[in-house]
């Protein structure tokens, strides 16, 4: 069936539903996913949406920026940046306006708290940034611009999973679809085509992300021979559910927790004595690998000990001195864990049996969030090469794109920040280019390439191969040599492992022959993606010989401005992977060394 | 490790080989703190790959793998194995059309949700800061912002099986939602939408919508709140 629209949104959490409601306000708009748009998984983020409000202290997006620049490991460009964190506050506003239930403070104001990163920048102390709405802020940022499309009768196409980006001349032609419950393909015929699809934390064993999060996007993009870029930064969050990755909040340690090893020793004490525990997310991360390292994991396995029982938090209160704004000894009551981390205590109930108020919670890093991304400019357009230039009608905003407002390492709150600003950009700037350009032809048989990778893929009877196989050991694979550490021998071990794992994908079983709501070719087509989007991330791992951010490599240690302060692009052509560079934009703020 | 067999015994239908459903029986072996979620996938992913079923975040949280296990509307990411026992049967949620296997069509209930005006309706232009609004103001409504709208309420109540035009226990947490927020100018035309016969009244006060809620929202109270709102505004 074919479609025409002026303006297509691929994916329906914040960012695609922030680019419909500008969009449809212009122009004829439809939003696809292969999800019901309020199980995108922004509605899984729990702590709060970055803005310098300043409703209970001073604040300012400048320092806001210096921050996310700082915590970027200076990678991010400056330019995006600002632009963010200055459109911020009033973004947060509109937000509220629209309904968004954010906490109180006293006087009525939306209340904030503070987060690893973000600081007054004068006295270097944290300072509360982030707009929350209790533990569930993604949440209520989804259901809230979900409603604002209801209200706004957003055309929806719902479990209509996107498989190819139409192309013709160098120029956006639309996208093929196909409608999950009859297995029929669409092609939609657009001038605009905004990629919002997530991330793809699926090509690690222990992570955060949903089931749903394959890289479909970017695995397009590359088919289609577009570049990525800065694959290689992919953060790990030091504190998943062990095995499972369900994320445990900063919030826990903000509250006094403390991280401890298989002897009981709180050893964050030898890898950052001042602030321990409250390192950024990098530092953590890889601290307790070293610690598993040494056998130094909880019963000699790989996780650590997340410990927020009162009389542990009160023994560290009372060790360090640790002081009540009025100057009284800081103490924690198991009253305080009940209503401070209400969510996180279901969490461990639920699937650990473990009641955070009498035991300690068994943790390891969980792949998180990729700062890496379809390439874009500050106005959300795909740009396609070292020189930034755009490629007509394609767009692309939230975590799936590269602005680069995160650089190396993403600071906490500001994804929820990025998928508002670059969303309600991208819906704009749809509006603009849908009023200046007029609708081309559609290619002869636009939906061939997607039939066939269907068709393909629904006719291998005879494979001796399972995908969950192939989809496990690629998660092993990479956990193992791609993850917190990296080195030389070990990514070109994951590399090698890879091509065979591709290999073997092309001989697949699939059991299910049917085209009605058949996810068994679904779910063989996203590992598919998951495999190139592994591929490129390992061989731009193993170009960049720095450690920057998330990207720590043990055979190069040391961050090195000289050759490396530059984002990397990788083109995937003819099977083979092509790496190339673009400047980092540097306009106020020279990169320094990042202490905390 | 400790592994413990398991035997499911699954509600499929295909609609284009099945004329009616049947039970599909599969032994595997979990351990007790795996969730039925992860079940279900091993026998997806290792023995039939043709089961078919919703999910995405496995939490708890995106609200796609609502189902019937042992009888009993829960998501299937947040029962452990221990809790469901050796043997585990699941079905897809009641009142809804089943697509496939454990995947219902959630438009009828997606309709009841947008025909409550499920969105702030207000008026007067916006400051240029945030609508003020107080703690208690907040208070008032948290509860229902909580849902997920993962149809385990709805799906579980007699009074939807019995008419699938009443608009349920989801649609009527969802103007709860927006009649007590403060900011809102709306509530009145709400009411009235709620007050039509396949509105509140066709509830009961069974509760199982309460017990089936995922995220413990207090569904039974919601909804006694909103009749007796409109008690008091004589509606």
């Amino acid at each position: 069936m074919y479609h025409k629209y002026d303006a297509v949104i691929v994916g329906a959490g914040g960012a695609g539903l922030m680019a419909a409601l500008y969009a449809s306000r212009g122009v004829k708009t439809a939003v696809l996913s292969k999800l019901y748009p309020t199980r995108s998984h922004t509605g899984t983020a729990q702590g709060g949406m970055g803005a310098a409000l300043g409703n209970h202290e001073e604040d300012n997006p400048e320092w806001h920026t210096f921050d996310t620049i700082k915590g970027s490991d200076y990678l991010a460009d400056q330019d995006a940046v600002k632009i963010m964190c200055y459109e911020a506050v009033d973004i947060v506003y509109e937000l509220e306006h629209m309904g968004l239930p954010f906490n109180r403070t006293e006087e009525g104001r939306i209340a904030q708290r503070p987060f690893g990163g973000h600081t007054n920048n004068v006295t270097k102390r944290p300072v509360r940034r982030a707009c929350y709405a209790a533990d569930r802020t993604g949440h209520m940022i989804l259901q809230t611009l979900y409603q604002q499309c209801i209200k706004n009768q957003v055309t929806f196409f719902d479990e209509f999973h996107v498989l190819d980006l139409i192309i013709e001349d160098g120029v956006t032609r639309g996208v093929v679809a196909v409608e999950m419950a009859t297995g029929e393909l669409h092609v939609f015929h657009a001038k605009t085509v905004l990629f919002a699809t997530g991330g793809w934390g699926k090509v690690w064993r222990v992570t955060s992300n949903a089931h749903s999060l394959t890289g479909d996007g970017p695995a397009i993009v590359l088919r289609r021979g577009l570049p990525l870029e800065d694959m290689e930064f992919f953060q790990f969050h030091p504190t998943g559910i062990y095995k499972m990755g369900i994320l445990i909040t900063e919030g826990v340690r903000g509250e006094g927790g403390v991280l401890a090893n298989g002897e009981g020793e709180r050893f964050m004490d030898r890898y950052a004595p001042t602030i321990k525990d409250l390192a950024s997310r990098d530092v953590i991360s890889r601290a307790i690998y070293l610690e598993v390292r040494a056998g130094k994991g909880i019963d000699g396995k790989d996780y650590v000990h997340l410990d927020v029982r009162p009389e542990t938090v009160n023994k560290y209160f009372e060790r360090d001195g640790i002081k009540n704004p009025d100057d009284t000894p800081r103490r924690i009551t198991a009253a305080d864990i009940e209503t401070k981390l209400p969510d996180i205590a279901d969490f461990t109930r639920t699937y650990l049996g473990v009641d955070p108020v009498a035991q300690p919670m068994p943790v390891q890093p969980t792949a998180h969030y990729a700062m890496g991304g379809i390439p874009t400019d500050v106005w959300a357009r795909v740009v396609i090469d070292g020189n930034n230039t755009v490629m007509p009608g394609f767009y692309a905003a939230g975590e799936v794109a590269c602005v680069s407002v995160h650089g190396a390492n993403r600071l906490g709150t500001n994804s929820l920040l990025d998928i508002n600003v670059f969303g309600k950009r991208a819906g704009m700037d749809m509006v603009r280019y849908c009023q200046e350009n007029d609708l081309l032809p559609l290619p002869k048989e636009p939906e061939a390439f997607a039939r066939e990778q269907l068709e393909s893929l629904r006719s291998r009877q005879n494979g001796r191969e399972r995908a969950a196989d192939i989809r496990s050991e690629m998660q092993d694979t990479m956990m193992d040599y791609v993850g917190v550490f990296r080195e030389e021998g070990g990514i070109e071990e994951a590399i090698d492992k890879l091509k065979e794992l591709q290999e073997r994908y092309e001989r697949i079983t699939i059991d299910d022959k049917g085209r009605q709501f058949n996810t068994d070719v679904l779910e063989a087509w996203e590992l598919g993606a998951l495999l190139d989007l592994a591929e490129v991330t390992a061989v731009t791992a193993l170009n960049r010989a720095e450690s920057r951010g998330g990207h720590y490599r043990e055979d190069y240690p040391k961050r090195d401005d000289e050759k490396w302060l530059r984002h990397s692009l990788v083109w995937r052509k003819d099977g083979q992977t092509e790496i190339g560079y673009k400047s980092v934009a540097i306009t106020e703020y020279e990169p320094k060394e990042r202490v905390y | 490790m400790f592994v413990m067999k398991v035997q499911l015994r699954i509600r499929r239908f295909n609609p284009e080989t099945d004329k009616k459903s049947w039970w599909g029986k599969y032994e595997i072996e979990a351990e007790p703190t795996d969730r039925v979620l992860d079940a279900l996938h091993y026998v997806k992913w290792y023995q039939d790959g043709t089961l078919t079923l919703r999910r995405s975040c496995a939490h708890g949280i995106c609200g796609s793998d609502a189902m019937r296990i042992n009888g009993r509307n829960r998501l299937a990411c947040k029962v452990l194995i221990k809790d469901a026992g050796r043997k585990i049967t699941v079905e897809p949620i009641l009142g809804l059309p089943v697509i496939k296997d454990l995947v219902v069509d959630m438009e009828p209930f997606m309709a009841h949700y947008r025909s409550v005006m499920p969105y702030l309706i207000n008026d007067q232009p916006p400051p240029g800061t945030e609508r003020l609004q107080s703690i208690e103001e907040r208070e008032r409504f948290d509860d229902t912002t909580k849902c997920i709208l993962c149809a385990a309420c709805t799906t579980s109540c007699p009074s939807f099986w019995v008419k699938g035009e009443y608009l349920g226990p989801a649609a009527i947490v969802q103007a709860h939602r927006f009649i007590f927020d403060s900011r809102d100018q709306a509530s009145q035309e709400r009411l009235g939408i709620l007050a039509a016969s396949d509105g509140v009244w066709r509830c009961r006060t069974i509760y199982n919508c309460t017990e089936a809620c995922p995220r413990d929202i207090q569904v039974t109270q919601a909804i006694a709140e909103v009749k007796k709102e409109m008690l008091l505004r004589g509606l």
